[in-house]
């Protein structure tokens, strides 16, 4: 099992990410340059938070036409396990692996602060360890976070189940006023319709050790271990 | 073909233009042995320019202590650098970027943050945080007796003032934000003279290997000298001489052209690059183009190294066309590096900045002797010799007078009223204020956890702590992680009050703050904002405030490793307050001792430990004049008089050593120290911290002082602390060990009211939800005003 790591140039929260995977659950990790054109054999891909290009133009249109995602787009589409956080949920948006947009926050501010956010379904690789309504304690740290899409778009999502993460109160009671960005729905991670490919704007690598404050995004990295345990023993 | 250098003749008159007085002019000459042209002017008006060559402030500095054991490298380099155990040291310091934030806040600001980060990575350190100590012109209009009569600061004056402010917050997150740094912590506060001067103060850490530190030192003759990162334009030409080193007028605004502008995308790919480069062995000696530029760095370079250096201009990278070689050797365009690297090395070097997408070109190389050359396509454009240029600039001794002291009597004082449900009132006003309501507000907007070693952001403890993780032997499971804890400090209004009393606590508070969060102070960096060093009575406050900032970092034991000077801070002939800012960098040995403000449990004892013994807090007894310089009657009784508090090095050492002993031993559950705001501000704050519902019954020593005297009052060398009652012994043990006083003053309860008792009678007595509020919600209601 290798999870990998993409770097574009801008990338900032790769060593996070890095850490997260290698120093806390104890799992090979690598970088991945996003100039490369493979995934150098890794079980699954994280694209991380960051300035991807700078964020030139819309945050993450510049990034999709990095090399490396040609590999990922592949790499998805044959069912391998693709995490997108913050800008890597940007990046997976305007690459169309993930359905949607994103805007501005509401309030035109860039906002860093925990947050509280439900796990709404957990059928999927980044939450099959999760309690269903569990709500986990993760920070938000970003400028365009606000989800939006098209009217059919977000009946598929509901449909097909593929909100997994919504934004809410402390006790996962009142989504409205836990909605720090005005994210349409409460949004605050989905999943494609094949499950494999996920993408959430709150940074679970910042919320792995009780130190800095909450431990509570282990549960995603944990569960995409076992995802990967789990497939590893299907193939078998 | 005529060069630019050509094209204008050098007169006296075109010199007084550029800054440089006819004396220098003269040692200018002596120095070239003829006229200087066009560029070679140029080049020297901003190598002696007051923010590049310290040529007032030199002969003060001097008497700062700089030495100390863990001390690795002092002032004079990008930063001043300290052991930090472990094989590992850290680079730190903080600089200003006042006058561009005035002219154009949010450029202004931002490329304040991204010279300081290029300051901490051209030494091969990865920066890990950055601070802000900024300071503003009002936010609310209102009036003020001070000492020398009336301020009054109009809607639309506090309007202006909100709008700089927006500026300069979102021009700081931006940088931090996008680079990839936390923004950790630091201070915001107002008074009028900042009006039309702000200041932005950025502070950054950084850390690395003992053995990869790199100095800016041109070594090996025949070495090349490579260019790298953003292409150079016409902005910035003259910021650090006719921005940073005048003071403001009317025409202010014409000098938004000598404003940088600032690309932190660039800047991350710089800071990865350069680190990258500097692992390859390759590189020889890195030099940042911060202020002056090319200019800067090719001088300084070759003069440290005792090295010539020749360069072509023709080679470098330009942004726009037609540039004159005057332009680009004085522009200061951001993220940019100059770099000598090993012969036969060089397509190593630009083959990495390459990959990264960045500029890296050959433009000269070291030479023997000692002159700089610089040729636009081969052609000479200027010749000087380096060391001079660099060296041997101009120092003066300016005249130094104190100002006229004006005598107070106890009317130009605060005099103490408030009784009963008053002082609740009052209270509340005070926590509404600016400089005492919190900044979430603002704080939110910067990225103050990535990296993930924020062990306690902004408010979470007196000072701001990150972990150290880079050492691959440490880790969750590994050996013990350290810590650094830092502060930033400075009170102006003090200051203005005395110089060098208020420089003094500046000291004090920074070292306080890292002591109380449960690290060892060990060193510091300063940065000075004064007006005009041609008035005598700046020059005064000047030296004034060294002489305290020198007597309290020797009692304190933190050597100061560096920092800057900003003079001029002035605008229509009206100086700020002076402001020296002091960051205080500390030591964790154990990154999980951090002591953070937050009450936790009910029950526990709160003590309020105090570093002056008996004897001489009699002395200080009730003093209405130290009261009138509080925030306190600053915000309820519209006064600002009187002096500082007295200062007493001695009882802050012992406090300082105590409150580490503490952190140590894990007797304290929570520690905050009182200053602005006084004991009252402290409780509260420390209830408000709290993750649970709980408030606070606190009794006042029996005195005869005045309840708002005991509530609000501002001296030093005091700080609260919460300890279970089984460590209360504990507690009471060490304190006595160390000298220090202390007095169990009340309870931590769970019914989540503040109450203060004084004399028997409930003075302060409020729910805590009602007292958050304001003190949570102020700032934002403010600044969203229409």
């Amino acid at each position: 099992m290798k999870f990998g790591v993409v770097v574009f140039p801008g990338s900032n929260c790769d060593h996070d990410a890095f850490y997260a995977i290698g120093n806390i659950l104890k799992k090979p990790v690598e970088f991945i340059w996003h100039q490369s054109e493979d995934l150098a054999g890794c079980d699954a891909i994280i694209l991380p938070g960051g300035f991807a290009h700078g964020d030139y133009l819309r945050t993450g249109a510049i990034a999709r036409f990095s090399p490396v995602m040609k590999a990922v787009e592949k790499f998805a589409k044959s069912g391998g396990i693709v995490l997108g956080i913050c800008n890597g949920f940007q990046i997976l948006l305007e690459a169309g692996l993930l359905p949607g947009a994103m805007m501005r926050n509401k309030g035109l501010r860039y906002i860093c602060r925990h947050v509280y956010v439900r796990v709404e379904q957990t059928d999927t690789p980044v939450t099959c360890l999760a309690k269903q309504g569990q709500v986990l304690k993760i920070p938000i740290a970003h400028n365009e976070g606000n989800y939006n899409c098209d009217g059919a778009t977000v009946a598929a999502l509901q449909k097909n189940r593929q909100i997994l993460f919504r934004y809410t109160s402390a006790d996962g009671s009142n989504d409205d006023s836990g909605n720090p960005n005005g994210s349409m729905n409460n949004i605050a991670g989905i999943c494609n319709r094949e499950r494999n490919v996920a993408g959430l704007m709150p940074h679970p690598e910042r919320a792995v050790e009780s130190a800095l404050d909450s431990a509570d995004g282990l549960v995603i990295f944990q569960s995409m271990v076992a995802g990967l345990v789990g497939a590893a023993k299907a193939t078998a | 073909m005529a060069t630019a250098s050509m094209e204008i003749k050098v007169t006296p008159d075109i010199a007084a233009e550029h800054g440089v007085t006819k004396d220098e002019y003269a040692r200018i000459q002596k120095i070239l042995g003829r006229d200087p042209n066009i560029t070679e002017l140029g080049i020297f008006s901003v190598m002696w320019s007051e923010h590049c060559s310290y040529k007032s402030s030199k002969v003060h500095l001097k008497r700062l202590p700089t030495r100390g054991k863990l001390v690795v490298q002092g002032p004079g380099e990008n930063a001043g650098v300290v052991d930090i155990g472990d094989g590992l040291v850290a680079a730190f310091k903080i600089e200003s970027h006042n006058h561009p934030s005035y002219v154009e806040p949010f450029q202004g600001a931002t490329t304040g943050v991204g010279g300081i980060l290029r300051d901490i990575f051209t030494m091969g350190a990865r920066p890990i945080a950055v601070l802000d100590s900024l300071r503003f012109g009002p936010i609310k209009s209102g009036k003020w007796r001070v000492t020398s009569g009336e301020i009054k600061v109009s809607e639309e004056e506090a309007a202006a003032n909100r709008r700089i402010l927006d500026g300069v917050i979102r021009g700081v997150a931006n940088y931090g934000n996008c680079f990839g740094v936390p923004t950790i912590g630091g201070e915001v506060s107002f008074e009028p003279c900042y009006a039309q001067n702000p200041l932005v103060n950025a502070l950054a850490l950084g850390i690395a290997r003992k053995e990869d530190i790199f100095l800016a030192k041109a070594k090996g003759v025949g070495n090349p000298v490579i260019y790298v990162g953003a292409k150079t334009g016409r902005d910035g030409i003259h910021g650090a001489s006719l921005l940073a080193s005048a003071e403001f007028t009317e025409e202010s605004q014409q000098k938004r052209p000598n404003v940088q502008v600032g690309d932190p995308f660039v800047e991350k790919l710089l800071l990865e690059a350069c680190i990258e480069a500097m692992h390859t062995g390759a590189v020889v000696a890195i030099q940042d183009m911060g202020a002056a530029g090319l200019t800067c760095s090719t001088m300084e370079m070759a003069s440290r190294g005792g090295t010539g250096i020749e360069i072509d201009l023709g080679k470098v990278p330009q942004r726009e066309t037609g540039m004159t070689p005057y332009e680009i050797m004085l522009s200061e365009s951001q993220e940019r590096m100059l770099l000598v690297a090993e012969r036969g090395r060089e397509r190593e070097v630009l083959d990495l900045f390459k990959k990264w997408g960045l500029d890296a070109v050959v433009i000269g190389e070291v030479k023997d002797g000692e002159l700089a050359v610089v040729k636009n396509h081969g052609a000479v454009a200027a010749e000087i010799p380096a060391h001079p240029l660099a060296e041997e600039g101009p120092l003066y001794q300016r005249p130094i007078a104190a100002p006229a002291t004006r005598v107070e009597s106890e009317k130009d004082w605060f005099s103490f009223s408030a009784e009963g449900t008053e002082l609740t009132e009052n209270f509340k006003k005070l926590l509404a204020s600016p400089a005492i309501a919190s900044k979430r507000w603002i704080t939110e907007q910067y990225d103050t956890m990535v990296r993930t070693n924020t062990l306690a952001g902004p408010g979470a403890s007196d000072a701001a702590v990150v972990r150290i993780k880079e050492s691959e032997k440490d880790g969750p499971n590994g050996k013990t992680m350290r810590a650094l804890a830092l502060s930033t400090d400075g009170n102006g209004r003090w200051c203005q009050l005395n110089p060098k009393v208020g420089a003094m606590h500046a000291v004090a508070e920074a070292a306080r703050n890292v002591a109380t969060s449960g690290a060892r102070p060990i060193a510091a960096t300063n940065c000075l904002n004064f007006g005009s060093p041609e008035k005598p009575e700046v020059m005064w406050q000047f030296s004034r405030a060294i002489d305290g900032i020198a007597e309290a970092c020797t009692a304190l034991g933190t050597p100061i490793t560096g920092g800057n000077v900003s003079f001029y801070n002035e605008t229509l002939g009206k100086s700020i307050y002076p402001t020296p800012v002091i960051g205080v960098l500390g030591i964790l040995d154990d990154a999980s001792r951090v002591v953070k403000i937050a009450f936790r449990n009910a029950g526990d004892v709160i003590v309020l430990l105090d570093g002056v013994d008996a004897a001489e807090r009699a002395r200080h007894a009730v003093s209405l004049r130290e009261f009138s310089s509080s925030e306190y009657s600053k915000t309820v009784g519209y006064v600002v008089a009187g002096e500082p508090p007295a200062i007493d090095l001695a009882a802050e050492k012992r406090l300082i050593d105590c409150l580490v002993a503490l952190a140590t031993d894990g007797v304290v559950v929570s520690a905050h120290d009182i200053s602005d705001g006084g004991l009252a501000l402290t409780l509260a704050e420390s209830c408000f911290a709290s993750p649970q519902a709980v408030g606070a019954n606190v009794k006042l020593q029996d005195s005869d002082a005045a309840a708002e005297f005991e509530s609000f009052g501002e001296r030093g060398a005091r700080c609260v602390v919460s300890v279970a009652p089984a460590k209360l012994a504990a507690l009471q043990g060490i304190a006595r060990q160390y000298g220090v006083e202390a007095s169990e003053i009340g309870q931590v309860t769970s019914r989540p009211s503040l109450s203060i008792e004084h004399k028997g009678r409930a003075v302060i007595d409020s729910p805590v939800e009602g007292l958050r509020d304001v003190w949570a919600n102020s700032l934002e209601r403010t600044l969203l005003a229409q």
